[in-house]
């Protein structure tokens, strides 16, 4: 068997049994499930009340007195402010409120209740509009009218080709959900995967076990086996959610309703999603080798990792922009940007249309990154693999580089 | 075909020659002794030979050919920093390890079961490695290093941290090696585990060699012209020694250039004297390095 086979085989078989590993993987699964029993038991305890509230008002402007019945709320006429104000402290009713004499001109309803409240409840306000405009519009406009006006909007939008047909990807929200979850979970598998490729060199360095490896094996062979290995540790990590995520859905369809029809994965997503996992993920994997190789700790390894680490989830920091203008030349550049690209080319696939000529380059920037980020690693690990002590600043680097 | 010949190598970091154009040669069925101070190149040396580090210039062929993957098979390293796989069981760790050394799990584990039990360690392979002490983990470290029966097995300070009985065992089992035709590189400060253990030397400094060949030679060139004498009675006046020095236990007789150790032997037995101890005061490596390093730095 090639050595690297070996090493990729070992290192699998040694990350998939770490205990952080185990506990991460089972945890996104076991933590979604409790949030959605969590929602669901909220869902349960806030149901929307079946029992009539009952809700005072005093009509001292005058008119206001049909429609006194809004779903489960029914208003009840006070001919005073005091006599509203005896029942709401006998808890004949929940609250009142007063339309003054200069309603009309004014606006103002003035409402009085028992509970402190930062807003007033939705259901609330919504009935007392419309019991407003009921009685405001009654006799003026039809009843079909009176109801439009109380709800004017349903926007249904659809997404046209360049030819005018039905696009067959359509937009919205659940377009965005499947490009979302691969960014997240690419985004995460960047970070575990890295730090376990930085923990395991670090510490083979650290404990000198590397000078027993490399008279066996060639530093291309070390990283290649290592790089793959703990990769597809990661990419089992990944599977073991994703295969999650359709129970997860299941499981949640109750309490999210209809949203999850609406889920849509984009079209040729599946190709680009894993062709951008997979180059997301060795370029991040192949630069990790290359700081492990110049740290002198596992601790100073993870800390100079993280600094490229951080533009793999940068994209979700300015995630509302994106979604605002998801086209800005802005995004386009960090598209090509080898260390934002994976994350942020997916989340683009799930908000808009990616022109072909934007994939076609990004993907070339990231697979000659890949290849000269990999002939990078394996001269810092030969160069710095066997220097303990000290960590070499640039200029050292770039010198050795240059004479090597 | 000599199991290791380097020629002429130069290692250098930020000018400083590390190794400075050294030449040897190690046979097969001999243990070397690569000797020098703390910092002289030896370790710098021998990553020069495993390919760990590049020869700035200069070349070496192990087993009659450069090192290529294949014939890495043929080599057992032991660093002088030791270390495994804290986590991983003693049988795990050797498996794995024997594995890139192009072993098969059955004949690894055979292997390592052997040699757990002949290192009277057999007890302890399904433990953790961080449960081991460190002279145990040395000793796992040594397996791993001639499981896979290399042809030249390389060790940079191998005694370093055991303790006595296991520093007997590592001993005995170089010794096998070199009856069973490997070649033993032994990379040491320990003047005296080389003197006990080897057939030739190379003794580097700076960088550069400064002693190398047969142990018995170079000790011989060194061998001063006086001798190691005990014995009962009064010496007096002796022909042919010019100075005499009393030791614990012992008398040293410096000769003049004339005189050889046999006349001066047959002398005192010609006056009936009855002799304990006649030896031909011999220094040891350390005294020669000394006097070696000394010389060079005058």
């Amino acid at each position: 068997m090639d050595k690297a086979l070996l090493i990729f085989r070992h290192e699998f078989l040694h990350t998939i049994k770490r205990t952080g590993f185990i506990i991460l993987t089972l945890a996104l699964p076991v933590l979604a499930l409790l949030a959605i029993g969590v929602f669901q038991l909220i869902s349960g305890i806030a149901k929307p009340p079946t029992e009539v509230t009952r809700i005072g008002y005093v009509d001292e402007a005058g008119g206001f007195d049909q429609f006194a019945t809004q779903g489960n709320i029914t208003l009840v006429r006070f001919d005073t402010p005091e006599a509203a104000t005896q029942s709401l402290i006998k808890k004949d009713i929940n609250e009142y409120f007063v339309i003054p004499p200069d309603y009309i001109s004014a606006g103002i309803i003035n409402r009085y209740t028992v509970q402190k409240e930062v807003t007033p409840p939705s259901a609330t306000a919504t009935a007392i509009k419309n019991f407003l405009s009921s009685n405001l519009l009654a006799g003026k406009v039809p009843a079909t009218t009176v109801a439009r006006i109380e709800a004017p909007l349903n926007l249904v939008t659809t997404t046209l080709t360049a030819t005018g047909n039905v696009a067959t990807e359509q937009g919205g929200l659940g377009n965005l959900v499947v490009p979302g979850v691969f960014g997240l979970l690419l985004a995460l598998a960047i970070i575990f995967s890295s730090t376990y490729l930085l923990q395991g060199l670090g510490e083979e360095k650290e404990n000198r076990l590397i000078e027993i490896l490399l008279s066996s094996v060639s530093t291309r062979q070390l990283i290649t086996g290592k790089v793959l290995g703990i990769g597809a540790a990661g990419l089992a990590q990944v599977v073991v959610w994703v295969v999650s995520i359709p129970f997860l859905l299941n499981l949640a369809s109750s309490s999210i309703g209809g949203f999850i029809s609406t889920i849509q994965i984009p079209a040729n997503f599946l190709v680009l999603g894993v062709t951008y996992f997979i180059l997301g993920y060795l370029l991040f994997a192949v630069l990790s080798a290359g700081v492990a190789a110049i740290s002198t700790t596992v601790r100073e390894g993870q800390g100079l990792a993280s600094i490229f680490t951080l533009f793999a989830i940068a994209p979700f920091w300015f995630f509302s922009l994106l979604l605002a203008f998801p086209n800005s030349p802005i995004w386009v550049v960090f598209s090509i940007f080898p260390f934002s690209a994976p994350v942020l080319v997916m989340l683009r696939l799930g908000m808009t249309g990616v022109p072909a000529w934007q994939l076609t380059v990004s993907m070339a920037v990231l697979v000659l990154s890949i290849v000269g980020g990999l002939l990078l690693a394996a001269k810092l690990l030969r160069t710095y693999i066997l220097m303990y002590g000290k960590r070499p600043n640039l200029g050292e680097i770039i010198r050795n580089l240059r004479s090597g | 075909m000599p199991a290791v010949e380097v020629n002429h190598i130069v290692k250098s970091y930020a000018d400083k020659a590390v190794v400075n154009d050294l030449s040897f040669s190690v046979a097969q069925g001999e243990i070397f002794g690569l000797i020098g101070p703390n910092g002289a190149g030896k370790t710098t040396t021998i990553r020069m030979m495993m390919d760990i580090i590049k020869a700035d210039s200069g070349e070496v062929t192990i087993l009659g050919e450069k090192l290529s993957e294949a014939s890495k098979n043929k080599l057992g390293y032991m660093p002088e920093e030791r270390g495994l796989y804290r986590k991983l069981r003693v049988i795990d760790s050797i498996i794995y390890l024997s594995s890139l050394k192009g072993m098969d799990r059955k004949s690894a584990t055979e292997k390592a079961n052997e040699l757990l039990s002949q290192t009277g360690m057999l007890a302890n392979k399904r433990k953790k490695i961080e449960e081991l002490s460190k002279g145990m983990g040395q000793i796992i470290q040594f397996i791993v290093t001639i499981i896979h029966d290399p042809q030249l097995v390389i060790m940079d300070e191998p005694f370093a941290g055991l303790d006595p009985v296991n520093t007997e065992l590592l001993k005995g089992m170089f010794a096998d090696l070199r009856n069973q035709g490997k070649a033993v590189i032994l990379s040491t400060h320990q003047m005296n585990q080389v003197e006990e253990l080897c057939d030739r030397i190379l003794m580097i400094n700076n960088g550069q060699a400064v002693l190398y060949g047969d142990l018995s030679e170079i000790k011989a060139r060194y061998r001063g012209n006086s001798v190691l004498l005990d014995c009962k009675g009064e010496l007096g006046e002796i022909p042919g020694v010019t100075d005499k020095r009393t030791r614990k236990g012992y008398t040293e007789l410096t000769l003049d250039g004339e005189a050889t150790p046999q006349q001066v032997l047959e002398r005192l037995v010609s006056r009936g004297m009855l002799i304990n101890r006649f030896e031909i005061a011999t220094p040891s490596l350390n005294e020669i390095f000394l006097e070696v390093a000394g010389k060079n730095h005058g």
